[in-house]
């Protein structure tokens, strides 16, 4: 019965969002207030049901169902719980469907707590966020049904790929999808201002928190992907410029630059148009990027095998959306008044820089992305990596980093500099300190990690400027926001360069007793056993890792082999150990074993990496996303209504 | 505003986009990566005999006339195992075979040729995988069509299957 209430559900939750549409479109072309008092609860009811019928999509998973087909294709009996709760949404019906939610969920949230807009940009905005759910819906309902019986219900199911089978990933694609849909919220809110005309401060301060919130999730969700990259495919990097890393990273970037372009909508009333734009451009994205991991456009990991049938779906879907908003865009845009002058220098011309900057790493990360279908469909095979990213987007990315330095110590509308100049001789020193002190000690680095580690120790300083001479209980919280972000920005930075320019590696044959020196530690390969774990065997390798000053430390990474299931292959995986020191990080994989000709023990191929700073970068991004925390509770006022609450009710206590 | 058009530029730029994506997904995906070697001659190779009692094989000896198969091989691999018949079958049909055993000791392979048949005319020893690499061959089984001249003309990756025997003949008998 779960499968046919969860069904039923999700074709309520479709018929919500109908009524949301129409509704709400008959309001604005001039029906009575009723039509609009509709759109707000129906909104709500939308997204608890589609929360209700995702909940019981789970509760199949939990009780391993294997009559429904889902469940029998993605799971299996034997798995530990908490990934086959993770099996939910790691296939592509799955994940669809928790797409959706969050999608209606993001409704529902605009419906209860926005009350700063005008009702008609409101009911505009929920109806665009309706219409964006009812495609898919159309496309979960007709083309991909999760709650499909199967006539014959197996013994068994086919189990989830081992790969995905760790438990920072079971979180990882929900985080990133939040952030993805997120962006949704503000692509509605575009298109609603651009129906009712209602572009100026109010509408950016409402989207505002919307936008950070999404970023937030999209950078935790890129940090813990980026991390589960480095420690679960045993290869040691942590970002490899793959398709799918670079579609989660485009609409990234698309939240950067909004969120600094909204600031400068919602403080000066400039740079509306390109403001909107930013806003549909975002999520239009998120679906692009989705739609290339899914439709098997780029061959991944990522990709859940999807029929052409589906991609055309989605395909047709997106176009409607993305072309609707950007036509509606160029109709109304140029309606739009010119916002605020100011010049360049100041607040709004760095943030202007840091929008233009911003856009073109997004523009050349999606060309070199789409290059390899482009190039396709000229006959030719190409494949486009680091080498490229590296050096189209890195030194624009330092370069963006140096506005990031001056944009915080100008003021709106025109600044004589004079803050920039006594605050930036000290940021300026520090870089310079760095500068010399790699030249002399560093040996020989790139140039890129040079001027990473560089800029990095001017950004570091001149984060923490715009603090300077303000009393720090006083200082509102989305100024420290950008603080610690900034600040992030700098670690983060600090980590990749230092990562790159000192790197050590080692990979060896060893036999145990076999002792290797990688940077500081001299290692030894104590020798193999073998393990079992809830559904995998493995091998384990024992490493005493000691370093120079003599404390040692054991490692144990592992060989694991996940049998196969219903007649598959079985599957091997490695797990590296990680040993986390204050600088940096040695990383361990065991390979496999090389026979020994005359008959003594077996050697293992071991690798080693020493990896200075490397966690960094991961505390960079939780930095990161801390900072747009503190500014987003900021925004949303929430301590702000708190307070008038609070005082309102100490103004009843004492009236008469 | 000065110029209105400037705004129909995303659109414009979209329509691109979504351009390629249709163009995309109306052409069928293509899964098998083209050797590079095909229609190439047969790399320079000098192999010594694989086990007792055979011939070795020299890439010279592969230009002979007669459009042949070179079967990549080995003892310590299952899938060769199941290949054998479908091969004993091309063999039965009048198709010259040459063989190139991989990573193989002269025991094991004169052991896997009593179990499981010889339809080898001469069997190369390759213990590097050097002649392997070279071949851009990535596995074991793999089989190439040769033509009378030495020119590789097709590289069948994985088993042959019984229903690909009658295909594999016609096309050898087409090279001649």
């Amino acid at each position: 019965m779960i499968a046919e209430l969860g069904l039923a559900l999700l074709w309520m939750a479709a018929a919500l969002a109908c009524l949301s549409l129409v509704a709400g479109t008959l309001f604005l072309r001039g029906g009575s207030r009723d039509l609009a008092a509709l759109v707000r609860p129906a909104s709500v009811a939308q997204g608890v049901l589609t929360a209700a019928a995702f909940g019981l999509l789970i509760a199949l998973f939990v009780r391993s169902d294997m009559s429904v087909e889902l469940v029998a294709r993605n799971s299996n009996s034997l798995k530990p719980m908490i990934f086959k709760i993770a099996g939910t949404w790691g296939n592509h019906e799955g994940s669809m469907l928790l797409w959706l939610m969050i999608l209606s969920l993001s409704g529902a949230l605009i419906a209860i707590f926005e009350r700063r807009l005008r009702e008609d940009t409101l009911v505009a905005t929920l109806a665009a966020q309706a219409a964006l759910s009812l495609g898919f819906f159309a496309f979960l309902l007709f083309s991909s049904n999760p709650f499909n019986r199967l006539p014959v219900a197996p013994p068994d199911g086919q189990g989830l790929n081992p790969l995905l089978q760790d438990i920072g990933l079971a979180f990882h694609p929900p985080t990133l999808y939040v952030g993805y849909v997120g962006l949704s919220v503000a692509f509605s809110f575009a298109v609603g201002a651009l129906i009712t005309r209602e572009i100026g401060p109010a509408f950016a301060r409402a989207m505002r928190p919307w936008v950070l919130g999404s970023w937030i999730f999209l950078t935790l969700g890129i940090t813990a992907g980026s991390y589960w990259a480095y420690y679960e495919l045993g290869w040691g990097g942590w970002w490899f410029w793959d398709p799918v890393e670079n579609v989660s990273l485009i609409p990234w970037l698309a939240g950067a630059a909004l969120l600094h372009s909204v600031a400068v909508t919602a403080t000066r009333n400039a740079l509306r148009a390109w403001t909107v734009m930013l806003a549909v451009i975002g999520f239009s994205m998120s679906m692009v990027g989705t739609f290339i991991v899914r439709s098997g456009l780029l061959t991944s990991v990522h990709s859940f095998a999807v029929d052409p049938e589906r991609g055309t779906f989605l395909l047709a879907l997106m176009a409607i959306y993305i072309g609707g908003a950007l036509t509606l865009f160029a109709l109304r845009a140029g309606s739009v008044a010119e916002g605020k002058k100011f010049a360049l220098l100041s607040r709004e011309g760095s943030l202007v820089i840091n929008n233009l900057l911003l856009t073109t790493i997004l523009a050349l990360v999606l060309l070199g992305t789409l290059y390899p279908i482009v190039a396709e469909a000229m006959g030719e095979k190409i494949s486009v990596g680091p080498p490229y990213y590296n050096k189209v987007a890195g030194p624009l990315a330092l370069a963006l980093c140096l506005v990031m330095v001056t944009g915080p110590l100008l003021s709106w509308r025109k600044d004589d500099g004079r803050k920039l100049w006594s605050r930036l001789p000290l940021a300026a020193f520090a870089g310079a300190l760095v500068l010399v002190l790699l030249v002399i000690f560093g040996g020989k680095v790139g140039i890129l990690p040079l001027l990473g580690m560089t800029v990095a120790g001017v950004v570091a300083v001149a984060s923490l400027a715009p603090l300077w001479g303000r009393n720090l209980l006083r200082t509102p919280l989305p100024t420290w926001g950008m603080v610690v972000a900034h600040f992030g920005v700098a670690v983060c930075l600090a980590g990749m360069g230092a990562e790159s320019a000192f790197i050590k590696e080692r990979l060896v044959a060893a036999a145990p007793g076999d002792v290797v020196k990688v940077g500081d530690f001299s290692v030894k390969f104590v020798g193999v056993k073998p393990i079992a774990g809830p559904n995998y065997t493995a091998i384990e390798g024992l490493l005493v890792a000691t370093t120079s000053s003599g404390s040692s430390f054991a490692m144990r990474p592992e060989a694991r082999t996940f049998p196969g299931l219903m007649g598959t292959a079985p599957t091997e995986t490695n797990e590296a150990a990680l040993l986390t020191r204050p600088g940096g990080q040695l990383y361990a994989v065991l390979g496999q074993p090389v026979p020994s000709d005359d008959g003594t023990a077996d050697r293992y191929q071991i690798r080693l990496w020493w990896k200075p700073l490397v966690w960094w970068i991961w505390l960079g991004g939780a930095l990161i996303a801390i900072g747009a925390t503190l500014s987003m509770l900021g925004r949303a006022q929430l301590l702000a209504i708190w307070r008038a609450r609070r005082a309102r009710k100490a103004q009843e206590r004492f009236a008469p | 505003m000065k110029n209105r058009w400037v705004l129909f530029v995303p659109l414009a730029i979209m329509g691109l986009l979504f351009g390629a994506f249709v163009y995309r997904l109306v052409t069928p995906a293509e899964t098998l990566i083209q050797s590079q070697w095909i229609d190439k001659p047969m790399p320079l190779f000098d192999l010594p005999p694989a086990t007792v009692g055979v011939q070795g094989l020299k890439s010279s000896q592969l230009a002979d006339g007669r459009p042949r198969l070179v079967n990549v091989f080995a003892s310590w691999c299952i899938p060769c195992r199941a290949e054998a018949p479908q091969l004993e079958a091309l063999k039965a049909a009048g198709v010259p075979i040459d063989g190139i055993a991989i990573r193989d000791r002269p025991d094991d392979v004169a052991m896997f040729l009593r179990e499981y048949g010889n339809p080898f005319d001469r069997i190369g020893s390759d213990m590097q995988s050097s002649v392997q690499i070279a071949l851009g061959s990535s596995g074991v089984p793999e089989t190439f069509l040769i033509d009378g001249k030495g020119i590789i003309r097709e590289q069948i990756q994985g088993v042959i299957l019984a229903d690909q025997v009658p295909g594999i003949i016609a096309k050898l008998e087409a090279m001649k």
